[in-house]
């Protein structure tokens, strides 16, 4: 492995934001030299391809004990590096043309390029604490874009949420890491296994539960970061912010990198004790559940950008799912086209929303596809990637998932094949009603195509959610199965899977075409099942911040007034007798101090 | 040497008593006493730092410093930073500058003192030299109930300190010597005497270091005192009690220590979690950060619990180590931009502020920054402390026998990293993020020799955030 390029592919993004923040933000070369970074990272992870190493530097020591900071370069992490670098790169390219209006646009490349640095630390990380430190990075990023238009309440609101809920997720983590650690001996992925074999070997009967247990703790970190149920909330309203931001971060990169992690750690322990532990049930069903809910809660969006956004929790859920199904590698598969098509889905409705002035509601839109017919062209293959028409790259993936599915036997497979159906009927509606009929608003009637800035990251994003499925082009993915095949067969779970795209396609179709507004109201799903309102209302405002006023009110009136006051009239009542004495004066007090100490010394040590 | 870093600060004291320009001298000499800090960390294996002299014959004690270990020196270097940005971010009210600038380097060399002193009395007298000051500017230049804060910390650090003084006259009656170097050498003490001077330490400095339930005197004191005590006494003298635990009471009397592990276990989650939901209610930025500094000594509480668990720990010393000095810099930090924030906009009340970021961008940065080291953001130091004190907890974890009180008690004070969260965020939320109000929307932004010194301290953040070993090589 060559030494310097891995550094450089971690540093440079770094180097970038602090030269932005410091000297380049005032002179308007902020946006170019993020995008040239962006471009450098691409070309770095493509030369890095293939290669294998690890390297590393001790960043904090205690005698023999170090905590390093070091890279570790594989197929999985290599590949993952062409994802996170690719999709980037197509949404540096893509911001220019959308933020160039926005006075904060320094401040929001330098925040991107300081995106690029965290999730560059986090694939390229070969130790569990490095894992957490640009994990937490990753999050601070996350909140500084989602932010980016502080002054809205929402923007604001939405970016405290995100963080909140992520560190609610990575309490688990890093109690997860610390056990992991006790476990094994060693927080250095290479030398996990045998710490856990050995660690097997001499507790044959509780291993189980405490390897459960650990693994569980450490699944609550990607249960923050990749938006499963019941800590999903954070993403739909990460919306909030840019929308390219929506489609690097929210979408490809940051919430896939909890199913990153997951595979990481199922790797480097073993697949073989994956499948002993009752914690991949737990995995495969929290995956399977939020694919199901997510994947209802999309139907009934009207935001453009939130029927993306459950969409994307849907799809996670998926690749959760694999990795609780032992088939990690075909959840690593699906996180590769995944990131394409919905970096692509995002950065098109990105593209809607600059041409409609910035309206987001898909009722106000309409006739899209006439106004905008390569925008419409491009939007269209990335539903049909996402919706799994056969031959695209999210059919392959998505297969694998339900055959990994179908062959665990798990009444999961059901789930899976409902939320492929659910899948192509939302995305009809939304590309029938946004992009179909007639304009409903001016706004729309208005819009124009977007210029080459815009659309060329839309066709390559295009072409490759069409082709990424096919050999030439999924053997870059970070993980693979091996009996994958990118040609298509007919069994029972392709079967099903295609009985439901029609079944989804047609219902969509039928109910929506040429609608003016709405035809279906199902409160349940606009109230995304009420976990906001039972969050915000019970758990925030009744729970914590009345938790809060209790405990504030008994530290002030018991121990403040009655315990410590108590004291503290007792020490009053001596403090009157000395004030006679006292002059209160500075010196005074400090003479009184120091002769009275000497003396109380003297006097205990020597009489 | 060691003893002209101590006395430099309290020579500019008298130097401005007797007239000399306060601002200036007191700048001066907090400058010259970080770059002799700077050296004294480069070179402080050499014995020419040792300084000795006796005061009396008997009992024998001498005004005597020195670095018996890497500890000390992170403690003066500490300071010698804390009081520099101290004394560049006061602003004096007119008239009052020698008090003002005094008493700041009264603190700071008594302070400084305090982690120098290798004599039994002097580091106590040092520490109580520093408290002096401490009252005085509460009482004296304070803000809003200023007498109740001063009369309040007066009456509890000073029960302390004498809870204190009991354990260390006892100490020293069983040593039979006041050279701390020394007192390890007249041999195991014995355990009932070592449990009950565990118990007048802990109390004892767990009272100046806001030990749960000793904590109600920290908050108002830190709302009322004038920013720089505020930073100096939060940042830099507070550290008092915690280095004593170490320097003192882990190597003299480890055995009664183990009897109180679990009580104070069950004090330092009060600190955590139960303080932790008082700072969420708070409704005042500099109460919520007072609240917040007593919050945060649950964790290296955790870290002298963790070395009392297991003395052979030394991730467990060095956590504590590190953790100190990124909370010092960090609450000063805090203290003095939140002293900003009042005075560009004339209020610290959290429902009054709300879009302060569009005025006042370099003040929204700085105190991001310092925001998310509170909170325990990786890159900035105090993230290096914390998860060096979780790792010590977990130490001694290796899954066969389940968890330990140790590590329960960690996993528990995770969840303050959350609550931090939690707080930190919506106050920055209600302050700098939302639409602008009538106090905010023409707040002038923080003047360029402001930034000077948060800029210092931010540099440290970032020094030892990224890079905890520049901190940890002075351990070695």
């Amino acid at each position: 492995m060559n030494h310097l390029l891995p550094w450089l592919l971690l540093f440079l993004p770094l180097a970038v934001t602090a030269a932005n923040q410091l000297v380049l933000k005032r002179t308007g070369l902020a946006p170019i030299v993020s995008v040239a970074s962006a471009l450098a990272t691409f070309v770095l992870a493509v030369m890095l391809m293939g290669t294998e190493g690890t390297a590393a530097f001790a960043w904090a020591s205690i005698g023999d004990f170090h905590l390093d900071i070091g890279i570790k370069l594989d197929a999985l992490s290599t590949g993952m590096m062409l994802v996170v670098t690719g999709v980037g790169l197509a949404v540096h390219v893509f911001s220019l043309a959308y933020m160039k209006d926005d006075e904060g646009k320094a401040r929001y490349f330098t925040g991107l390029s300081m995106f690029m640095f965290s999730m560059t630390g986090i694939v390229l990380a070969d130790n569990f604490i490095m894992t957490f430190i640009f994990w937490e990075l990753v999050g601070f990023s996350s909140y500084l874009l989602i932010g980016h238009w502080y002054q809205k309440e929402s923007a604001a609101d939405a970016a405290k949420k995100a963080f909140i809920t992520n560190r609610i997720g990575d309490f688990g983590f890093m109690i997860g890491i610390l056990m992991l650690w006790g476990i094994t001996g060693h927080l250095t992925f290479d030398q996990m296994q045998p710490g856990l074999q050995a660690f097997r070997a001499a507790n044959p009967s509780i291993w189980v539960g405490v390897v459960s247990a650990t693994v569980l703790c450490i699944f609550c970190g990607a249960v923050g970061k990749s938006a499963q149920v019941p800590l999903h909330v954070w993403l739909p309203d990460a919306m909030e912010g840019p929308t390219p931001v929506s489609a690097l971060i929210h979408a490809a990169t940051m919430v896939a990198a909890g199913v990153y992690m997951l595979f990481r750690v199922q790797t480097t322990l073993g697949t073989e004790v994956f499948e002993q532990l009752p914690a991949s049930d737990v995995i495969a069903w929290t995956g399977g559940i939020t694919a199901l809910l997510a994947a209802l809660m999309a139907t009934q969006q009207d935001d453009i950008k939130r029927v993306l956004a459950y969409s994307t929790l849907s799809q996670l859920g998926y690749m959760v799912m694999a990795v609780g199904f032992v088939a990690g590698d075909a959840g690593m598969f699906h996180l590769f086209t995944h990131a394409w098509f919905k970096a692509l889905l995002f950065l098109g409705s990105g593209a809607v929303i600059y041409a409609c002035h910035h309206e987001q509601d898909i009722w106000k839109m309409g006739g899209l596809v006439k106004k905008m017919p390569l925008t419409t062209l491009t939007f269209a293959a990335g539903c049909a990637a996402l919706i799994a028409v056969p031959g695209t790259s999210g059919f392959f993936s998505k297969e694998l998932i339900l055959d990994a599915a179908h062959k665990a036997g798990s009444p999961l497979f059901w789930v899976g094949a409902l939320v492929a159906a659910l899948t192509p009927f939302y995305m009809t509606r939304l590309f029938v009603v946004a992009f179909l009929g007639k304009h409903r608003s001016e706004n729309a009637e208005h819009a124009h195509e977007v210029g080459p800035l815009m659309l060329v990251p839309l066709g390559l994003l295009a072409l490759l959610a069409l082709l990424s499925g096919y050999s030439f082009l999924n053997r870059f993915s970070p993980a693979l199965p091996e009996d994958h095949s990118d040609s298509i067969h007919l069994n029972i779970v392709s079967g099903i899977s295609l009985a439901a795209l029609l079944i989804g396609v047609l219902a969509g179709w039928l109910l929506y075409a040429g609608k003016e507004k709405d035809p279906v109201c199902i409160p349940l799903l606009r109230d995304r099942f009420k976990f906001d309102w039972f969050y915000d209302t019970i758990l925030i405002r009744y729970f914590q911040n009345f938790l809060a006023a209790v405990i504030h009110f008994f530290d002030e009136f018991l121990i403040n007034g009655l315990l410590v006051g108590g004291l503290t009239r007792c020490a009053e009542g001596i403090g009157n007798v000395f004030r006679r004495v006292q002059s209160g004066n500075l010196q005074a007090y400090a003479f009184a101090f120091g002769f009275g100490v000497i003396l109380v010394i003297y006097l205990t040590v020597f009489i | 040497m060691l003893a002209l870093i101590v006395f430099l600060p309290l020579a500019a004291f008298l130097a401005i008593l007797l007239g000399a320009p306060a601002r200036l001298t007191a700048v001066g000499a907090a400058a010259l006493n970080l770059a002799l800090a700077l050296y004294a960390a480069a070179t402080w294996h050499c014995p020419c730092w040792i300084f000795s002299e006796p005061v009396l014959a008997k009992p024998a004690i001498h005004l005597a410093f020195g670095f018996p270990d890497g500890m000390s020196v992170v403690m003066v270097l500490l300071t010698a930073i804390v009081t520099l940005a101290a004394v560049l971010s006061g602003k004096a009210p007119e008239g009052r500058e020698t008090l003002y600038y005094g008493s700041s380097l009264l603190l700071s060399g008594g302070a400084l003192g305090a982690f120098a002193a290798t004599d039994l009395f002097f580091f106590y007298a040092f520490h109580e030299l520093a408290l002096i000051p401490t009252f005085l500017m509460i009482g004296i230049l304070g803000r809003g109930e200023r007498r109740a804060a001063a009369w309040k910390i007066t009456i509890y650090l000073g029960l302390g300190s004498i809870v204190l003084l009991a354990g260390l006259v006892w100490l020293a009656n069983l040593t039979g010597t006041f050279d701390m170097g020394k007192m390890a050498d007249a041999g195991r003490i014995d355990p009932v005497a070592q449990k009950g001077i565990a118990g007048l330490l802990i109390v004892g400095f767990g009272t100046l270091v806001s030990l749960f339930p000793f904590h109600s005197w920290a908050a108002p004191a830190y709302a009322s005192a004038p920013a720089p005590i505020a930073m100096l006494h939060a940042g830099v003298l507070k550290k008092f009690g915690l280095y004593g635990l170490l320097r003192l009471a882990i190597p003299l009397v480890p055995d009664g220590l183990q009897a109180w592990l679990n009580p104070l276990l069950l004090l330092l989650l009060g600190n955590i979690l139960w303080v932790g939901y008082v700072t969420v209610s708070q409704k005042r930025l500099d109460l919520m950060l007072g609240n917040s500094s007593v919050m945060h000594m649950g964790y290296i509480f955790l870290a002298v619990a963790a070395l009392i668990a297991f003395p052979e720990n030394p991730l467990a010393r060095s956590a504590a180590i590190v953790l100190m000095f990124a909370h010092g810099i960090s609450i000063a930090l805090l203290f003095g931009l939140a002293d900003r924030i009042e005075r560009c906009t004339g209020s610290i009340d959290l429902a009054d502020l709300g879009g302060l970021g569009k005025s006042a961008p370099a003040l929204a940065f700085m105190f991001g920054i310092a925001a998310m080291a509170s909170i325990g953001l990786p890159g900035l130091a105090n993230f290096a402390g914390e998860v060096l004190v979780f790792l010590a907890a977990f130490k001694s974890y290796d899954g066969t026998s389940g968890l330990g009180p140790v590590q329960v008690t960690c996993i528990l004070a995770i969840w303050g990293v959350v609550i931090s969260a939690v707080y930190m965020l919506r106050a920055y939320r209600n302050i700098f993020q939302g639409p602008a109000g009538t106090l905010t929307s023409s707040a002038p932004d923080i003047s360029l020799t402001d930034r000077i010194p948060a800029l210092l301290l931010i540099i440290v953040l970032l020094a030892v955030g990224l890079y905890p070993n520049i901190l940890l090589n002075l351990l070695k």
